[in-house]
């Protein structure tokens, strides 16, 4: 099984992973061989089961609104990329 | 061929809570540049969300308020989207199971009528941080500042029930005026604490179906939500009329330039992949705590308004409008106490106070003029102190930081006499050096008699200074001259 | 000293016989001498381990010193250390120094432990080979040429090469078992939530779970003691006191019931891996317990459940890595979609793009149902098969992998080869259930593990079973050929 060349460009959007042309024939191979692979679910009889998100039977627990958090920009942006006055920098956002 | 406006709004309400939705770290406004944005907020990796209890207490009390159901079991998906000022890459949100479900919010408008908008639910999700385009750095990039991110927000989902833009924005305030009134809002639109996604379409009067519609976002102001209404109604209509058709589609509203577009259009719509949000548990909210919050929940505004025409005697009209706005409602409140006179405060504040501040763009809680200052004017207003018109020249004083009326009433010397002695003698001595007037006056036919009343009252004002109490020296005025008569 | 295990060295310690600096030393140089052969290691902490070391030993002098104070460790990584790179075995994360320390590594730091560096691991814990690490595959001591397993190759490679007594890692779908297995060492993931994940980088969240890799399971149990906390910085993380894990550890078994899934021993299972499985659970019959075949019917359906579920989560976990915050970024990105695509191409490996690939084909519009959805409701079938079978029984054991360490390399073109590994130990991860390996054999010169599933929460008994099997055979003690002259082969 192999997927559309088309599909794996619409993933490849969605996931901001640049695939390369040559890459494209083998990306599409591999992956086809994985969703055979699950594939198989859908041979299973899951009639009136419930998903499950969870392994636990535990309730969200809820946290008191009080500050906690210090100011540690200095800590957090001597290991970015791209900083300028407090900024994180990005190629310009174009909406 | 005539039409028919459709509109459902998205309203977006930051939480007025200390901290973020899911860590520890301030949401107080104005910070430097990402010194609130902690590891969590800044998608660190192996970070995780905690949620916040106020939040959720808020989420519940707006549901409250609203008289929606509240789910008590609900949950957060993850939204998959890339964007700068999305850190995870995802927004975490809510989709199948909201915290708050069907509601109604009632509005009131010009004419009198009650319309009710349904509310088709509400729930919480994170803010995301901001982009700034231009700042002190380098031509060419964008400057992310993730403060903003993470902040609690609810998502408020109308029916596409509202046909105009009065409907709209009556709605939009009556949803401000709540929210602040609860206490889960500051309500300060200028800070982006409230902002609002107009989707409008039109199709013909009497037609069942609906057009299509498009989406106007991010309007953070009720006048510029008006203007991009009735904008994209006149778009969607000239473009149909012309015999073309309205595209699904996102568009901007730029307020100060007064310009609509459309967003940057993507190849394909924004495929958000929705599941369920592994970090996080499912919310519970019990019985008791329901009942708790619905037992302390601040005032209603529409309950708060009752109130005014019962215990001021308030006009429903001035109810409405001190009561519908949860800040001008607590000012009018305290300086009624502090004047002892209702009726004067009520029109000081919906007046001249109220005047002032729409002149110079400032939200009440921003006046200059604080609630026990313009009480303290009212009060000796009510007490005869000083006229109305001296009242003027005190708020002017208030306004530009001189002090509190008193101390201004004393420094500028501004005194009404209302003495009725002197103000006899005032008259009297007036009267005795215009014999002419009095003359022509005796002369003049009865019914026309009262237009000259204006000429004694602007030489006796004149004669103390402004300081005489006008509406006695006009009963003073009236018999003495009855007697010359 | 290397020889010894964990608890050997702590009443070494208590005895005064050798120093928390001395033993620090000596496994420091061992790391330096032997580590190129195997590449387990990938950051060393030289510095920090002695000032550790050094502290440690003050806290010795002093009494009253916990459990594993002065013991040194390595850390897989994929937990966060407070001012020393963690790479979760990739390009994306090479420069990456976090300034804060996983929850699982500040409870090391205050029992007094000495971190001796960092492991090597397959790339963001997707692999069962270890041969998709940015740095480098590991190999295996017991066979160069072939594979430790995976993804928590590097921390079973240490051990078994006696480069560290102890080692944490983690297990997404049998990320500890199977290179225990692979590397004839012990190892066990806990039940969910029992062990914290703040700091732990995410791969997929509803299944990570960090855990111990030593040589026995007696120092599994000192390890998982300090491990095992509440955090409330995750909640997902259960409120629950922490049993003394070594406590049990001498509890008679007699009378235990273990199930044995008939489904486990198929086609598809290495003859000589059933081989000594089988001998491993005649050895615990004869110690009293009382073997039962049970059945896992759904258990076929466990790896395509899991080849959805993971890389799905692990697809929204990984979109964080966007050049912007911290990690790498391509060089002179021209807009904002070349930032993007390009740093996330050049950053992550293979296997990573291809599930994060498959996990947003999983999740897409109009495929979810089919895909998540379903993976979801097969993933409670899962469970459903096990809370029956433990109505029946105590615990489950069978095989930990189907076959003993391939060649690199030898699992090809092909990824769903390789999933395929991780058959025996996936269901635990989508049921939650805790699982650990125990050597149990050899087969053509390379280890065998025993696979032991517990019930929620039954890692005590597990670890019992565990050391009884033992206190009575030898496997946990052999010695790779290659490390046995103390020189690289």
């Amino acid at each position: 099984m192999s997927i559309e060349r088309h599909e794996i460009e619409k993933l490849a959007t969605l996931s901001r992973i640049a695939i390369n042309e040559n890459t494209i024939t083998e990306v599409s191979q591999r992956l086809g061989s994985v969703l055979e692979l699950v594939d198989q679910l859908q041979a299973v009889d899951t009639s009136g089961v419930a998903a499950m998100s969870h392994p636990l039977q535990a309730t969200q627990r809820l946290r008191e609104d009080e500050v906690t958090e210090i100011n540690q920009r200095e800590a957090f942006q001597a290991i970015a990329p791209d900083t300028e006055d407090g900024l994180f920098l990005v190629p310009k956002v174009i909406e | 061929m005539s039409w028919e406006t459709v509109i459902g709004l998205e309203v977006h309400v930051q939480l007025a809570t200390k901290t973020k939705i899911f860590s520890g770290a301030s949401t107080a406004f104005g910070a430097e540049p990402n010194t609130q944005a902690c590891a969590i907020d800044l998608a660190m990796p192996g970070t995780l969300p905690v949620l916040n209890k106020q939040a959720v207490h808020y989420a519940v009390m707006f549901g409250l308020a609203i008289d929606a159901e509240i789910g008590q079991e609900s949950a957060f998906e993850r939204k998959n989207y890339f964007y700068p000022d999305l850190p995870k890459g995802y927004q975490t949100t809510q989709l199948e199971k909201p915290i708050v479900g069907r509601g109604n919010v009632e509005i009131q408008l010009a004419d009198g009528r009650s319309k009710n908008i349904r509310i088709h639910h509400a729930h919480l999700e994170e803010d995301a941080g901001k982009s700034l385009h231009e700042g002190n750095f380098r031509h060419g990039v964008s400057g992310i500042d993730l403060n903003r991110a993470g902040t609690p927000l609810i998502e408020i989902v109308s029916e596409p029930d509202m046909s105009s833009a009065e409907e709209a924005i009556a709605f939009a305030k009556k949803l401000h005026s709540i929210v602040t009134s609860i206490g889960i809002c500051d309500g300060e639109m200028s800070q982006g604490s409230m902002r609002f996604d107009v989707n409008v379409s039109v199709r013909p009067t009497g037609a069942t179906e609906l057009g299509t519609r498009t989406e106007t976002k991010n309007l953070n102001s009720f006048k510029f939500m008006e203007e991009a209404i009735a904008k994209e109604v006149e778009r969607q209509i000239d473009l149909i009329e012309d015999g073309g058709s309205v595209i699904q589609e996102t568009r901007l509203y730029n307020g100060d330039t007064k310009v609509a577009r459309s967003m940057r259009s993507k190849e394909e719509a924004n495929d958000y992949r929705y599941f369920p949000c592994p970090d996080l548990l499912p919310v519970i909210v019990s019985d008791e705590t329901i009942e708790e919050l619905r037992r302390n929940l601040p005032e209603l505004p529409d309950a708060r308004q009752a109130r005014f025409v019962e215990q001021y005697g308030l006009s429903d009209y001035d109810a409405g409008v001190l009561g519908g706005d949860a800040a001008m409602a607590a000012y009018f409140e305290i300086a009624s106490e502090k004047s002892g006179n209702a009726k004067l405060a009520a029109n000081w504040t919906m007046g001249e106070l109220a005047a002032r501040l729409n002149n110079q763009d400032l939200s009440i809680n921003k006046s200059p003029v604080n609630a026990e200052q313009l009480g303290g004017l009212v009060a000796r207003i009510a007490d005869n102190s000083i006229s109305g018109k001296m009242a003027k020249e005190v708020f002017e004083g208030m306004w530009a930081g001189e002090g509190s009326a008193d101390e201004i009433i004393e420094a500028r010397g501004l005194v009404q006499v209302s003495d009725s002695g002197a103000l006899e003698q005032m008259v009297t001595d007036v009267l005795a050096a215009n014999q002419t007037m009095v003359d022509d006056y005796i002369n003049t036919e009865e019914a026309k008699r009262k237009k000259k009343l204006g000429g004694f009252m602007g030489k006796i004002m004149q004669a103390s200074k402004g300081q005489a109490n006008p509406q006695q020296v006009n009963k003073i005025l009236a018999q003495k001259l009855n007697e010359l008569v | 000293m290397h020889n010894l295990t964990i608890a050997q060295l702590a009443k070494g310690l208590q005895s005064k016989d050798f120093s928390s600096v001395e033993l620090t030393q000596h496994f420091l140089a061992r790391i330096a001498e032997l580590n190129p052969a195997y590449n387990a290691v990938i950051t060393v902490t030289a510095e920090q381990a002695l000032k550790a070391a050094a502290a440690a030993d003050k806290r010795l002098a002093a009494g009253n010193a916990p459990a594993l104070c002065g013991i040194p460790i390595l850390h897989k990584d994929i937990f966060c250390t407070n001012g020393v790179r963690t790479s979760c075995g990739s390009k994306m994360l090479d420069n990456f120094i976090p300034p804060y320390s996983a929850t699982v590594v500040e409870n090391f730091e205050q029992a007094g432990a000495v971190v001796l560096g960092k492991t090597n691991m397959d790339e963001f814990a997707m692999g069962s080979s270890n041969e998709t690490s940015f740095y480098g595959p590991v190999k295996n001591p017991w066979a160069i040429d072939c594979v430790p397993g995976g993804s928590s190759g590097g921390s079973a490679a240490a051990v078994a090469a006696r480069l560290a007594p102890g080692a944490t890692a983690t297990d997404t779908g049998g990320s500890i078992r199977q290179p225990a297995a692979l590397c004839g060492i012990t190892g066990l993931k806990p039940t969910y939530g029992r062990v914290s994940r703040w700091g732990m980088i995410a791969f997929a969240s509803s299944l990570d779970q960090g855990g111990p890799m030593a040589r026995t399971a007696e120092d599994c149990a000192l390890l998982l003691n300090c491990m095992a906390s509440y955090d409330d910085k995750d909640s997902t993380c259960i409120d629950r006191d922490v049993p003394d894990y070594s406590a049990d550890l001498n509890n008679s078994i007699k009378g235990l019931k273990i199930g044995v899934p008939k489904e486990y021993f198929s086609d598809g299972l290495h003859a000589g891996t059933e081989d000594a499985v089988r001998s491993a659970l005649a050895e615990l019959e004869a110690q009293g317990a009382e073997l039962v075949e049970i059945s896992l019917p759904n258990s076929a359906l466990s790896v395509p459940a899991y080849y959805v579920i993971a890389p799905a989560e692990a697809s929204a976990n990984l979109s964080r890595f966007d050049g912007v915050k911290y990690g790498y970024r391509c060089e002179d990105p021209k807009d904002l979609n070349d930032l993007y695509t390009r740093t996330r191409a050049e950053g992550f490996g293979e296997e990573v793009q291809r599930r994060i690939l498959i996990g947003t084909y999983c999740l897409s519009a109009g495929y979810y149902d089919a895909y998540y959805g379903k993976a979801q409701q097969v993933r409670r079938l899962i469970q459903q098969d096990f809370e029956k079978a433990f109505a029946q029984v105590d615990v489950i054991m069978g095989p930990t992998c189907p076959s003993p360490a391939f060649k690199f390399g030898s699992k090809g073109d092909d990824p769903v080869a390789m999933y395929l590994e991780d058959i025996y130990t996936i269901a635990t991860n989508l049921a939650g259930l805790p699982g650990m390996s125990v050597p149990c054999g050899m087969v053509e010169s390379k280890p065998v593990g025993l696979q032991i599933i517990g019930n929620y929460f039954d890692e005590a008994r597990m670890l019992n079973v565990a050391h009884q099997y033992q206190q009575a055979t030898d496997w946990h003690d052999q010695m790779p050929e290659s490390i046995q002259q103390g020189a690289e082969s």
